[in-house]
């Protein structure tokens, strides 16, 4: 009990935090929030029904659903890969490596669109040998996913290298040298120790590639009903005063991220159930590898 | 590692190629890019004309619509958006269609009245019962008025309002590119903030109740009553103002490789007849028509205008002029 | 360093950092690459005149400081939400939780508007601030607000993963040896999570420098005091001098590199010596 106290802070402090950290994000989170649904509502449920039942919103939801699909594998096989050469082995010209991953952030939406139609464009370095072949890239769904693959490019891998250089490579190399092969090295003891990390940069990512608006608007084309992404179809209906339909489509993308908030607890409950199953069967196992059980059961 | 990692590649690279795979509209169909408030009106017109087109050639024709900011949809077209049809609201972006090729170097004289088959003019918007008592041009000079326009390098509604200005200002008495900058420039400094674009102004003016006169499109007054009742605001109509003309073309070297040339031809032609402009009418656009625009005298009311070539000498001129990088917009903020 | 031995005891290296460079090549740098080919089209002369015009050197400094106050409070308010989220349970935790990402599934012209609405002078928030002289929307800092916004989720999610991992039993050692709960914080607990804050601060500052949908109708885009320079670089192609905002994008990309590999380079050094200390021990 006496321990227990001590490693927690005084009930006061514990208040204090919580109602600072609160009103924060109520100020810039909840609020945002509360006034996207009022405007989303402010014609009745009827009109906010009628608003995502048009065909033009359906197939955005449905595109912006694809593209989600394509990016997220992309990304986390990227994002893997990435923080396991980064933040396991030594080399030289890490920081600029980590710098490059990170660039895609700090180009603005609009360049990271143009870029695309510098190099796809009709009049950009590859137009003509597309075009020849009658490949489109641009203004059309391959154009979004790079558009989309560009902007959501750093969330798993930035994730995930923090996370695993503070953790250190004891643990693998522990495993390693017990004789577990990489593969089982990974599933046994990097995947569970880096779940949640890569959890959250899947779910960052799906949320950017879901909302992601600068970038897409300039590769899409626009053309409704088939390169229009979601975000895409709200700005048009906001443009069109059409500010109920904008903002039903607006609390759509918003549903969408509190979705993470299922899958976050489909995952813990799943991950609780194998780790259950896991020292159930293999605690002999489990025994000679200490850490990595020690960690996986947390 | 590496062989157990190559499924999850085979899937993501199947997943991309399956995307690049998707097949092209195969019917007969057109693609018109447009600017973004043009919806509704190609919205009511494009079953107009599919009916109109189906009893003439017996074709059944699919229209896709493809809506954005004026000179973002055209800079997508000349990178290969494959739209049979351009119809925008102003003629730099056609111009630079034109420029690159995309459409006829003489478009405005492939179809009647400069290519644009309905027009609209700059007005105010005040507060109910204008209580700036707000009546004209010189009236968004005066000190104290807080004036609401879009930024005039980013948006067409913005380029006209401010041409309007600089028009009025020219035609005084006396009124010479000098005397029009000084004013404009009194204007500009009457403006809180540059809203993005004609939507963006609108909700500062009528959800944040900033500024005292909004300056909009005439067809977009209507949009505003509609979206926000019509007992928040009243319309004020200057002597004189600009008049916005919308320009349509074929992009040639589209219907060229579609084959679609007749069809594309006869959607803009179709504008022309009584259909479209009863269309244009309806949707609070100027019918060229004269006729047309006799039965909807009531929701015209007469107005004195100037166009961009007789003011201007074309947009080719006054483009550069007033809103490249150093023009008259530029040269108003490096004063300071 | 361990780091010789562990080259030859951990597999992966070669495919890890290959696949990692091959897909960093074909997203990343071929694209930027077209970029910086584009505005090599100006003469040298003509780059220098486009990045250092007034404008554009009065709209670099508004976004560059913008971005930085941004990620400022975003480091502070993230620290403080990911601990509070980690550690304490309090009802409608789990909402709070998932509510952190709206700021990425919200479009930003969306983000952008309902800001605007709630701290506009007739807004939610606005309408209290307004009254003490406090002017947010269509003034410099509405861009630091639209800018936090849109930032939010990074400080948090890199630090929960962290702060999970961290072992109580640290703690607990460190508060039988006589610790108080504050000098456990800034020995123990700090030094392990100041690289992972440090990677958010980069990663919120970085994105707030990009940003556009949202800031511009929060802005007022006033010429010389609250105009980004995304603006002007749609400014420009809006006039079609693809070329002219090339060279913009180019220079806050070059500005930006420089940026981040310092505080790359920082929190790689900050690391290390944790991990190496963390290692001894």
């Amino acid at each position: 009990m006496s321990t227990r106290r001590a490693i927690t802070e005084p009930r006061w402090v514990r208040l204090l935090l919580t109602t600072v950290a609160l009103l924060f994000l109520g100020c810039f989170l909840a609020l945002p929030l509360a006034a996207v649904f009022v405007e989303a509502f402010a014609a009745g449920v009827p009109a906010y029904l009628k608003a995502l039942s048009e065909p033009e919103a359906m197939s955005a939801i449905w595109l912006t659903l694809l593209v989600a699909a394509i990016a997220l594998p992309c990304n986390v096989l990227f994002g893997v890969a990435a923080a396991w050469s980064i933040a396991r082995f030594e080399f030289r010209g890490k920081a600029a490596l980590i710098t490059l991953i990170d660039l895609p952030f700090a180009v603005s939406p609009v360049v990271a669109g143009l870029v695309f139609v510098l190099l796809f464009g009709s009049q950009g370095l590859f137009g003509q040998w597309l075009s020849a072949h009658d490949i489109k890239i641009i203004f059309a769904v391959p154009g979004i996913a790079l558009a989309t693959l560009f902007v959501t490019f750093p969330f798993v891998a930035r994730e995930l290298i923090p996370l695993m250089q503070a953790q250190g490579r004891d643990e693998e190399e522990a495993a390693v040298s017990l004789g577990a092969s990489g593969w089982q090295m990974f599933w046994r003891v990097t995947l569970p120790n880096i779940k949640w990390g890569l959890l959250y940069g899947v779910i960052l990512a799906n949320a950017r590639a879901m909302g992601e608006f600068g970038a897409v608007s300039v590769v899409s084309g626009h053309i409704r009903g088939e390169t229009n992404t979601l975000p895409l179809h709200v700005e048009i209906l906001y443009n069109e005063y059409n500010q109920v339909g904008a903002f039903a489509a607006a609390s759509v993308l918003a549903l969408l991220a509190l979705v993470t908030l299922i899958a976050k607890t489909v995952v813990e409950w799943r991950m609780r159930h194998e780790t259950e199953m896991l020292s159930a069967s293999l605690s002999p196992e489990a025994a000679g590898a200490p850490p990595a059980a020690a960690s996986a059961a947390r | 590692m590496f062989r157990s990692l190559r499924p999850l590649a085979f899937a993501a690279v199947f997943g991309l190629s399956s995307a690049f795979a998707l097949p092209a509209a195969a019917e007969l169909n057109l693609l018109n890019a447009s600017y973004d408030v043009a919806r509704d009106f190609y919205k009511d017109y494009n079953p107009l004309f599919q009916k109109y087109w189906k009893a003439k050639s017996s074709e059944t024709i699919e229209i896709r619509q493809s809506h954005g900011g004026s000179s973002k949809q055209v800079r997508a077209v000349a990178d290969g958006l494959e739209a049979d049809v351009v119809t925008m609201n102003q003629s730099p972006d056609v111009d630079f269609l034109a420029e690159k090729g995309l459409v006829a170097r003489d478009y405005t004289k492939k179809f009647p009245n400069n290519a644009s088959p309905y027009t609209s003019t700059m007005v105010f918007i005040v507060r109910k019962g204008n209580p700036r008592a707000i009546r004209d041009w010189s009236d968004l000079g005066r000190d104290g008025v807080q004036v609401i326009l879009p930024h005039p390098k980013t948006s067409g509604n913005g380029r006209y309002s401010y041409l309007a200005a600089w028009g009025y200002a020219l035609r005084q008495p006396g009124g010479n590119d000098k005397t029009a900058q000084e004013f404009v420039s009194r204007v500009l400094k009457n403006a809180p903030l540059f809203a993005t674009g004609g939507r963006d102004a609108t909700t500062t003016f009528m959800q944040r109740r900033i500024g005292d006169v909004l300056v909009s499109f005439e067809c977009e007054a209507e949009l505003i009553a509609r979206e926000f009742g019509r007992g928040e605001f009243e319309v004020v109509y200057p002597a004189q103002s600009i008049l916005a003309e919308f320009p349509v073309a074929v992009v040639e070297r589209v219907v060229d490789k579609k084959g679609t040339r007749r069809e594309a031809q006869a959607y803009l032609d179709y504008l022309w007849s009584k259909e479209g402009q009863e269309n244009a009418a309806q949707n609070y656009l100027r019918p060229r028509d004269a006729e047309v625009l006799k039965k909807y005298s009531a929701q015209f009311p007469a107005i004195k205008t100037f166009t961009v070539d007789e003011v201007f000498g074309g947009w080719s001129k006054a483009f550069p002029a007033h809103f490249r990088d150093g023009g008259s917009f530029d040269q108003i903020y490096q004063q300071k | 360093m361990p780091a010789a031995a562990s080259r030859s005891v951990l597999p992966g290296f070669r495919i890890g950092l290959g696949y990692t460079l091959f897909y960093l090549s074909l997203i990343v740098l071929l694209p930027l690459s077209a970029l910086v080919f584009k505005s090599a089209q100006l003469s040298a002369e003509q780059f220098w005149a486009i990045a250092t015009g007034e404008r554009a050197l009065a709209s670099l400094r508004v976004t560059f400081g913008a971005s930085l106050i941004a990620a400022l409070i975003n480091a502070f308010f993230g620290l403080l939400t990911a601990w509070v989220l980690v550690r304490y349970s309090f009802p409608g935790k789990r909402f709070v939780d998932a509510l952190v990402d709206l700021p990425f599934a919200l479009p930003t012209a969306v983000a952008g508007i309902t800001l605007a609405t709630l701290y506009a002078g007739n807004g939610w928030i606005g309408q209290y601030l307004e009254p003490l002289g406090f002017k947010v929307a269509y003034t410099p800092v509405g861009i630091v607000v639209a800018l936090t916004f849109i930032s939010l989720p990074f400080v948090v999610r890199t630090l929960q993963p962290v702060i999970e991992d961290i072992e109580p039993e640290i703690e607990e050692a460190a508060a039988t040896l006589g610790a108080t709960r504050w000098q456990t914080f800034q020995r123990v607990l700090l030094p392990a999570i100041v690289p992972a804050l440090l990677t958010g601060f980069t990663l919120a500052f970085s994105r707030a420098i990009g940003e556009y949908g949202s800031v511009i109708f929060i802005a007022g885009n006033m010429p010389f005091i609250s105009e980004i320079t995304p603006l002007l670089i749609v400014a420009k192609l809006e006039q079609y001098d693809i070329v002219g905002a090339t060279a913009l994008a180019v220079v806050m990309l070059l500005i930006s590199f420089v940026l981040l590999l310092a505080v790359n380079a920082l929190q790689w050094r900050l690391a290390n010596r944790h991990s190496a200390t963390g290692g001894r021990e």
